[in-house]
């Protein structure tokens, strides 16, 4: 049972089959004249016109590009590289996505002032931080729609409002939250934001940005000039095409969707905290994804309880230091406050709206056996262990080593 | 993360695996890094021999085989002999590990080391 949603998802058969001719059939070139690149065109065409519906834009105000992060990075180099004149201070907050967090921390290289708002006990910024952090020399908010760890929703609506009274460039990641619940972008007062294909059961290197009509940016990529020279480079049709069905379908059935998983979502974070001991739930109960669960379990590590979890056949994936690249515990539990040692063991686990014949009861018990397994094997279960005696000052707090 | 088969055998089937109540050696170390916490316990017999010896560990799958595989290797040896088991030497009992996971073997070498410091200021 694949739970790891938030990460990718498969690609659905409609989009596959929508996609097949313009491998070897349909190969033209958009931008060329003759016939089979006019096919190309209108394929084009009719992919952003459903990316474009299903957000409520205009066509032209949609761009494709490779995928969230890059719509990340154009958004924001290509926001503060156009008003570097007019201020250097960007707001954001402390758990977006890498793609968000590290192109900024670029632009810090470049003398750019980042504001990263706090997110509290439940994961969602607010709205008084966000005011007391605007300065003239502001030109950018970027603030992540649905968060991809935990799951929770920032007030986007809200944040809008003041970003277009203070006359600030607004732009949100939305690329969790697109086909999951709403996406509106006149509603939600955006001027930019990203959406990403692989998380929609769309292929994967794909994706686009949201660019209101009107807002101004330095692309990232220079050439040819396609995409109304936003964007440079021949189109990736196929993945478009792709995406725009992709896009089709999710908003088609996003009410069914949304029903059908949060009550999966309910169940299974009822009955975590009520079987399982010393568990909890990470983020905001209510204003969260539907399909996008963070739990965390005293006194063990997830990348342990995730390799448990795949020899039972459940794929998920944790914010543990031990299964990152770098080894370092998920900025984004540890930005609720919430001690490293308890970031471990977290679990995350995601759904898909086809996980029809999920069985909320078995996969309970098997982290249930798992946990108490791993809680077995602890040496902070259960036990008085004098856990400072193993700190030292040398290496501050992560410190259990001398 | 890219285990061995023998690294997923100790994972998920460890050896030794429990708290040892009349134990004369005990050692807990941790990693600076991740924050994960291993135990080691000995119990030495008059001989110097490490007649016993169990794990109990907070950590990854690496971390958790490295403690099982210790145990394998130390138990039988004289307490010198145990302590020139290298960090090493549980890697490559192992079967290697990721590059990225080879600290959680220096855990193990510690872990074991720390238990017969403790031993020998038990019986000093
Ligand atoms: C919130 C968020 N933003 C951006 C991305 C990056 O999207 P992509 O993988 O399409 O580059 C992801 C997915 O990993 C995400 O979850
Ligand atoms: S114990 Fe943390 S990486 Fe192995």
């Amino acid at each position: 049972m694949y739970l790891d949603n938030s990460a990718t998802t498969q690609v659905s058969e409609e989009v596959f089959e929508e996609m097949e001719p313009y491998f070897m059939e349909e190969f033209g070139n958009p931008s060329t004249l003759y016939k089979i690149g006019r096919e190309s065109k209108k394929a084009l065409n009719l992919a952003r016109q459903r990316v474009a519906d299903a957000i409520n834009a205009k066509p032209d105000e949609i761009i494709f590009t490779s995928g969230g992060s890059e719509s990340d990075n154009l958004a924001i180099k290509g926001i503060a590289f156009k008003f570097l004149n007019q201020g250097k201070h960007i707001i954001t907050t402390e758990i977006e996505h890498p793609a968000v967090k590290d192109t900024l921390n670029f632009l810090e290289s470049f003398d750019f002032k980042v504001t990263y708002l706090q997110v509290y006990e439940n994961g969602i910024i607010k709205i008084e931080d966000l005011i007391e952090a605007i300065t003239p020399e502001t030109i950018l908010i970027t603030i992540m729609h649905g968060n991809n760890e935990i799951g929770t929703i920032q007030p986007i609506e809200e944040i809008g409002k003041i970003a277009r009274e203070k006359g600030i460039i607004f732009h949100t990641d939305a690329v969790q939250t697109f086909g999951k619940i709403e996406v509106d972008v006149e509603k939600l007062n955006v001027d930019l934001l990203s959406l990403s294909s692989h998380k929609i059961n769309g292929p994967k290197g794909v994706g686009a940005i949201y660019i209101k009509k009107g807002v101004r940016l330095v692309p990232l990529i220079h050439g040819g000039g396609q995409e109304r020279g936003i964007r440079s480079g021949t189109e990736n049709v196929p993945g478009i095409v792709g995406f725009g069905k992709a896009c089709e379908l999710a908003a088609s059935q996003l009410d069914e969707h949304y029903e059908k998983l949060a009550s999966i979502r309910d169940e299974l974070i009822e009955k975590v905290l009520t079987t399982i001991p010393e568990a909890y739930l990470n983020g905001d109960e209510e204003k969260r994804l539907p399909n996008v669960v963070n739990f965390r379990f005293k006194a063990i590590e997830g990348e342990s309880l995730i390799l448990l979890l795949d020899a039972k056949g459940y794929q998920a994936s944790t914010g543990s230091a031990c299964s990152s690249n770098k080894l370092e515990a998920s900025p984004v539990l540890t930005s609720l406050g919430l001690d490293p040692v308890d970031v471990h063991g977290s679990l995350r686990v995601s759904l898909a709206p086809e996980s029809d014949e999920f069985d909320v009861d078995e996969f309970v018990a098997t982290i249930q056996e798992a946990v108490a397994r791993l809680r077995e094997m602890s040496p902070l279960w259960n036990q008085e262990l004098d856990y400072d005696g193993v700190m030292c000052s040398k290496h501050g707090d992560n410190c259990r080593m001398c | 993360m890219d285990y061995s088969e023998k690294v997923m055998d100790h994972f998920a089937n460890p050896r030794n695996c429990r708290k040892m109540e009349d134990a004369n050696g005990v050692g807990t170390v941790g990693n600076p890094t991740c924050g994960d916490l291993m135990t080691i316990y000995i119990k030495v017999n008059d001989d110097e021999v490490i007649e016993d010896i169990s794990f109990q560990t907070f950590g990854c799958g690496a971390a958790i085989a490295t403690s099982s595989m210790i145990t394998e290797i130390a138990v039988g040896k004289t307490v010198e002999e145990a302590l020139k088991i290298s960090r090493n030497d549980v890697a490559e009992e192992l079967d290697g590990l990721p590059p990225i996971k080879m600290h959680c073997s220096n855990l193990a070498a510690d872990g074991l080391q720390a238990a017969i410091e403790n031993y020998k200021e038990n019986n000093q």
